[in-house]
This record gives C-alpha cells, structure tokens and sequence, in this order.
C-alpha cells in the first residue's frame, strides 16, 4: 500500500474512531452514572428483563440520571443476573444475583443516596480502599481475557463500543501491510484452531493464499454442536465484531470478498445480535464495497445451521450450506484448498477469529507470551455440571484441571467428593481424580485420553454413574452419526445397545470386553470426526471406572445410585414422623401411602424414582433413603382400602 | 370443522407461494427456504415441500431427504404451547431426563408428539446456553432454570387456569 492510501485510510478511521469516542463519552462521561445489564441468554433467563424493568422504573420515579446499558456476558452465570454499578466517587462496582426488589434497593440506596448496599456486593472491579475488589477472587485473578475482554462490558449491539474500546483498530492495522505479513505474523504466533483439532491456523491460511483462484470464502464456524458448551453463542452475543474483526483480517490476507458466519438456529439471540453487527460495520464503511477507503470488499452474510452435530465438521457443514445432506466427504481436497462450490475455503471457530484482532494489535511475541509453547494463547471453557461457580472461563494454556475446578470455578458443592471431569463433549473423555494436575493444552489432554474439543467441561460428583454418562453421550452419537459409514452407523447403536443392557441390570460378563473390541472397530471404520471419537467416552470410563461396569454387570448395582433400574427408594418408618405429609405431595406419580400407624411407605410399582420425596422430607427426619440394588429396599404393604 | 383445517392449508400454501417468489432458484437456497417457511407456519407439510421442490427444480424426495436430515425441521403442527426439555451433558448430569419425563407423564405424550388438542407439544432439546441454571426447559420461548418434578406440575397447571379464564372471558362476553 502506498503511502497516500495509507495516509487515507488511516483518515478515514479516525473519523469514526472520533465519532465513537463521542458517542461512548456522552453516556460514559466522568461524571455519568450507568447502569450495565448482563442481558446474554444465561442473564435473561435468570430475569434480567425484569430487572432492566425494575431500573427503568426505579430511576424514572426518582429522577436519577443514570443510563441504563444492555451487556453481553461476564461469564460469571452462576450469579447472574449481573449487574456493574458506575458512579462517580465510587469504583465500578459488581452485584449478583440482582432481583427486581434489589434493583430498587440499589437505585434509592446507592444512586440516590451513595450507600453501595455491601451485603449485594460481588466485587469491585477495580483495586480501591473501600469495596474488597473482585480479583481478591482465584476466578478473577487467574483468568486472561483476551477474546472475552470486552464481553459484559460494552453493548454488543453497538459498534461504536467496541470501537471506542479499540476495536477494528487491528483491521485498519492488516490493510496497511502485504496479506503474507499478516499470515507471517499469525504463523509466528503459533495459534491453533479453538475448534477441536488443534491445526496451525497460519499454515491453513498459507494454504488457501497460495491457491491461484478469483474467489475464496472465509467461513466463521459457530454451529457449536457440543451438548454441553456454550462459550461460542455467548462470544457472538456478548461481542459480535470481535469476530466479525478477525474475519475481516483473514478474508484480506488469503484474499477472500466473501464469507459466511455459520450459526446454529437454535440461538436466535445469536443470530440477531450477529445480524446487526454485520449491517452496523456495512453502514459506516467496515464491511461492503472498498472498505475504508481502500479497494479491499468484504460481504459477510449469515447462514443459519439446521440443528445436525456432525455439521460442525468442515466437510459437513458446507455441504449443508450447498443444501444437501450434512454428510462429511472425504479430505483431502481438504477446504483450504477445494471448499465451498469448490473454491478454498477458510474454516475457523469463532474463538479462532476472537483471537485474530488481539495478536495483530500487540504482535506475535506477545501471543506467544501467554500460554505454553505448544499452546499459545488462552482457552475458554464453559465449566459446568457439579460445580460451585458455574460459567465461562478464558484461562492462559497451561493451568491444571485442578486449578481450574477447584480454584478458579469454587470446587464441587455440598461437599461432595469430586470424581471425575467430562472434556471435550462427544469426542471427549472423562478424567478421573489423578489427572487433575494435567495441564489443559491441545497435547497433554490428547495424551491422557480425552481432547480439547469445543471447551465444554462437566464436572461431576460422587454421586454421577461414569457407565451413564458413556450412554449420555453414546446416546447422542447415535443419533446425530450421519448414517455414511457402516461402524459409525451400526457400531454406535451396538454400543449403545450394550450400555443399555448394563444401566439395566442385563449385562452379561464380556460386555466389557465386547465394548472396548467395537470401540476399536468404530474408530478405525469411519471417515470423519464423529465417528472416529464417538467411542471415546467408553473407552475412557472403561480405562478409569472399570469397577463401575463391573459393579453394574455382576451386582446388578449403581455405585452412584444414578441408574434408575438398579436403585429403590424407601421410607425408613424409625425416622419417619407420624402426621407428617411433605412428601406426599411432591411425589408426581402418588406412589407414596400412609401406613396403618400414620407413617408412609412407597408403592415400588408406582415409582419413578424421581427424588422429590427425599428432597420435600425434612431434615430433622432425613427418613428417605436410596440403595442399590434395589432388593435392599424393605417391602412396605400397602393397607388395604378401607 | 374439516372446512377450517383446509382453509388453513389453503391459506398457508398460497402465503408460501408468494414467499417462494423471493428466493432464486439455486440449490444453495434450499435450506433458507425450509427454515423462513418454518419460521412463518410451524412446520413443513407435505404439499409445502412439494412446492419448494417444484421451485428448486430438484424432486421432492430431495427436499425431503435433506430436510428429515436436519434435527430443526417438524413434519406436524405444534402444539400452542411448545415445552422444550433441555437433555444437554450438564441437564443430563442434574436430572434432566426426570424433568422430561414429568412432562410426558402429565401430557401423556412422548417427546416429538403433540397433545391431540394441539395446547401442548413436547421436544427434548440439546444445550440451550444456560448450563449454570441447569435443568432447564423451555416453554414457549421463556427460559426456566432449576427445575424440579413439582415446578412441570405449577407450570402446566397455570397454562390450564389461564385457558379456563379466557374460556370464561369469552363466554361472559358472548352473554352480554
Ligand atoms: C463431529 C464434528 C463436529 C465438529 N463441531 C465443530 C463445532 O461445533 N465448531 C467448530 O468450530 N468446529 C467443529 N469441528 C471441527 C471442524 O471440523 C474444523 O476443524 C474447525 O471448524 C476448524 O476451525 P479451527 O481451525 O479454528 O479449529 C467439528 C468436527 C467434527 C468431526
Ligand atoms: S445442558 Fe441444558 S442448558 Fe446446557
């Protein structure tokens, strides 16, 4: 680029680099009171409507002035709905767990009259004397946000926040040097793909540069097809243009004019958010024809997935664009080099592109700085199941499982004993408790037996069957394997099939043995991913929990007391008080009845083994108890009507 | 009664035919079609995939092959209120099927079928976001957090008051 066209464009930007700082000013000023909403899915479902209402009310009846800001999320969802107070004199300050009656709280203690209301406070986010800050706090202190940076801190639906806080900085940065700059510098960082597979993200994009044809695509993949991970769909609704940004950057430097973000439709706030961030980014000259100024054009349109987990695979997800059967086709040609209507075609996840700006801005070494040397870079996991602090984490590569269950995320609750971590979804496996000093990067969870994957982590407690989790997630594979190949198709219902049997009480000696042999076949057998990994979870809780199945097999016994055919529930009537009725009523199926000496007893016909009673029975009385196999259960008549 | 069920699909057909007329006929489009017909009518019919297939020129066992394919797409009208069971890992993990199960029980329908009244229809999703408030289900595109077996009765039971009281509503309005 020449100098005039640099000089240009580095104009161009500044205008609306002034107009944002502007804008951000106006409701951000020094002396501006605001009010910032996590309103992301995990937010609204925990009532944020009703407390953005609440606000709205509150400040309208008081006269306060105070701007009320919808954010995406902190990624702190076991406390949402979250709210950030910002008042002059005072740090911003974070509360949790906010309810419409603490919002009017809020707005008449603290905003009318300057009592920050300790008792609802999480934190302050910045070191002060008065309010403990929140990185007194392991989650915090440890955590590295570079792709979550600005999530929960700016509306997603307006760009000029995130330009206000540098953002689109990094494009303006990419279209003053060479694209092979650009890929050097992505090379040199040694980032690799957040999609699962781990592959050199630089090198791809060589690939696809080197291609001698007209049109390329760039295709964002959010489909995000993990049952269990959430960190994708938070990421596009929390701070859309990140991505959008890095999109931008890698259709100029393999030269690319046209490209799609790839979301699922079960995420319609995604969908929106992203639609309106494309628009945005067109109508100031960001995205669309001669971008700033220069003679670089980029379409970004969106196309939404159809709910089918194997279209998450490259291969798959752009035959489904083409609109056919998500079916994986064979690779090579891989997409790099033969992808959509057969012309290369860039892959890459959203945390991928989330990564992009960032490195650009402050340059490779800096990248290379955070994380280990295989891994660079952080990994962001939505940690979830039996777990404390539940939510999205951005860690630097390289922290153990340990740290991360225990320090960062607030261990198991009601002290329960930890038993084992579920990485990776599907693909993945389960970790019992000596591998929890394992660092989390691409190699080390390859090498204990599970996977990075998408980032999804459950963790799970005593009281989680590990032969119940491997038919969870068979369960799943099952159904989403695309019927092309044989072991994929046919093994993982046979798989299936076995598990079954033994939650059941019907398994046979040999069944192990029968798994681990299928398993084994089923990888070897099939094209893609999905298949090559579905068995992994078996494989893993059969490595690690072995005396689960065989527990389940020659007991008939659920160690964890999860597998419903091999457990009762009943009423132990030395405990049980005479008169009392709370169980009676949570029971869905009326399987409990009273005794001829007013105590209660369960109809074993009727129950579903649900639980409710044990829960509803009060502590005092703690008459309800579980065992397996279900034999050990006392029989209790019922009395005859009458 | 029959009469109104056809007008219905009447209406619905000639609504897609002039929604057809947007999209270019290229294969690419198939699944945007799909999806913006489902998104206006609930669902795909038979005559409706017929017709896609006859824009797309492409033969309708096409059309009905890629769309059974994908998980988004119903065949059956749905039921007025849409309960979606999260059974996602962390769903899963806290009991998730129970809540599911609770479901079925009280509608007496199985996940995928819809009450013959059509009020209610039931679907088992996969991770809907809110993992941290796990289970979770979905009712008519509200999102519920912890549930437990007594919370699916409350919720059903209100649905049940709030059709009783519109009954009423409109009964002593027809009297009037
Ligand atoms: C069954 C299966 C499901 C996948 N699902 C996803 C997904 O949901 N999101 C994703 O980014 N990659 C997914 N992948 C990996 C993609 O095929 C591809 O490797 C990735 O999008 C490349 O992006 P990256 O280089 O940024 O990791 C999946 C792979 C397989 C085999
Ligand atoms: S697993 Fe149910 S919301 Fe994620």
């Amino acid at each position: 680029m020449n100098q005039n066209s640099k000089k240009k464009l580095t104009e161009v930007f500044a205008s609306i680099k002034t107009e944002a700082d502007k804008r951000f000013k106006e409701i951000k000023g020094d002396d501006d009171q605001n009010i910032l909403i996590g309103m992301a899915t995990c937010g609204l479902a925990s009532g944020a409507i009703e407390v953005k209402a609440a606000f709205e009310e509150a400040i309208a009846e008081r006269k306060i002035n105070a701007h009320i800001m919808p954010v995406g999320c902190l990624g702190h969802c076991y406390a949402e709905p979250l709210v950030l107070i910002e008042k002059p004199g005072f740090p911003p300050i974070l509360y949790h767990n906010v309810t419409p009656g603490k919002a009017r709280l809020l707005v008449k203690a603290f905003l009318e009259e300057g009592d920050p209301v300790f008792e609802h406070i999480l934190g302050s986010m910045e070191e002060n004397d008065i309010i403990p800050s929140v990185m007194e706090f392991q989650r915090f202190n440890q955590e590295k946000r570079i792709v979550m940076a600005n999530s929960g801190l700016i509306d997603p639906e307006d760009i000029y926040h995130y330009i206000a806080k540098g953002g689109y900085s990094a494009l303006v940065k990419a279209l003053t040097l060479e694209p092979e700059k650009i890929i050097n510098e992505i090379q040199e960082s040694g980032l690799r793909g957040r999609g699962g597979a781990g592959f050199l993200t630089g090198k791809k994009w060589q690939l696809t540069r080197d291609v001698n044809e007209k049109d390329k695509f760039v295709i964002c993949n959010a489909d995000e097809g993990d049952p269990g991970a959430y960190m994708d769909r938070t990421l596009l609704e929390s701070n859309p243009h990140q991505i959008i940004e890095g999109m931008a950057i890698n259709a100029y430097a393999i030269g690319a004019e046209k490209a799609i973000t790839y979301i699922r439709a079960e995420y319609p706030l995604a969908v929106k958010v992203t639609k309106k961030a494309i628009e945005q980014a067109k109508e100031i000259g960001l995205l669309g024809k001669g971008i700033l100024g220069t003679d670089f054009n980029l379409d970004i349109v969106i196309f939404q997935g159809s709910g089918a987990f194997v279209c998450g695979e490259e291969t798959a997800l752009i035959q489904s664009i083409q609109g056919e059967r998500g079916m994986p086709q064979p690779r090579p040609p891989y997409p790099s080099q033969r992808g959509l209507f057969g012309k290369p075609t860039i892959i890459n996840n959203v945390k991928t592109f989330g990564s992009i700006p960032p490195i650009l801005k402050k340059g490779a070494q800096w990248f290379r700085g955070v994380g280990t040397e295989k891994s660079p870079g952080t990994a962001i996991f939505s940690v979830v199941g039996n777990i404390v602090h539940a939510g999205l984490v951005e860690i630097p590569m390289g922290i153990s499982l340990r740290s991360l269950i225990f320090d960062i995320c607030g261990g198991i609750p009601e002290q329960k004993k930890f038993k084992a971590v579920q990485i990776g979804g599907p693909s993945g496996g389960c970790l019992p408790e000596h591998f929890l000093d394992t660092p989390i990067d691409f190699d080390s969870l390859t090498l204990a037996g599970a996977m990075m994957g998408s980032g999804g982590i459950v963790v799970m407690d005593e009281d989680t069957c590990m032969v119940d989790v491997a038919r969870y997630f068979l369960d799943f594979t099952q159904k989403e394997s695309c019927g092309k190949c044989t072991f994929c198709r046919i093994g993982t219902k046979h798989l299936l099939d076995i598990l079954e049997r033994i939650i059941t009480g019907k398994g046979k000696e040999g069944d192990i043995e029968l798994l681990e042999r299928l398993s084994i076949d089923i990888k070897e057998g099939s094209l893609c991913g999905l298949g090559k990994t579905a068995p992994n979870p078996v494989l893993t809780t059969i490595r690690y929990f072995r005396d689960e199945y065989e527990a389940h097999i020659r007991e008939k016994r659920c160690p964890a007391m999860m597998c419903r055919a091999l457990t009762a529930y009943y009423i132990d009537l030395d405990r049980c008080a005479r008169g009392c009725d709370a169980c009676v009523g949570s029971c869905p199926t009326e399987a409990i009845f009273t005794t001829r000496d007013r105590k209660k007893g369960i109809d074993q016909t009727l129950c579903v083994k649900c639980g409710e009673c044990m829960t509803s029975c009060p502590v005092e009385y703690d008459a309800v108890i579980k065992v397996s196999p279900p034999e050990l259960a006392p029989k209790i008549e019922r009395p005859e009507e009458g | 009664m029959n009469d109104t069920a056809e007008d219905e699909e009447d209406a619905m057909l000639k609504d897609i035919t002039s929604m057809l007329t947007y999209f270019e006929k290229h294969r690419g489009n198939l699944i945007p079609i799909l999806q913006s017909i489902q998104e206006k009518h609930q669902y795909l019919s038979p005559l409706a995939l017929q017709m896609v297939a006859r824009h797309l020129k492409v033969s309708s066992c096409d059309v009905y092959g890629v769309a059974t394919f994908y998980n988004q797409f119903r065949f059956h009208p749905p039921g007025e209120h849409q309960i979606k069971a999260c059974l996602g890992t962390a769903c899963h993990v806290r009991g998730g099927d129970i809540i599911l199960e609770n479901f079925e029980r009280k509608l007496d329908i199985k996940a995928g079928e819809t009450t013959p009244d059509r009020e209610f229809s039931i679907d088992r999703v996969a991770c809907v976001g809110c993992c941290a408030l796990a289970p979770v289900a979905i009712v008519d595109d509200t999102v519920y957090g912890h549930m437990a077996p007594s919370k699916v009765e409350g919720l059903i039971l209100g649905f049940e008051i709030e059709k009783e009281r519109e009954k009423r509503k409109k009964q002593s309005n027809e009297s009037k």
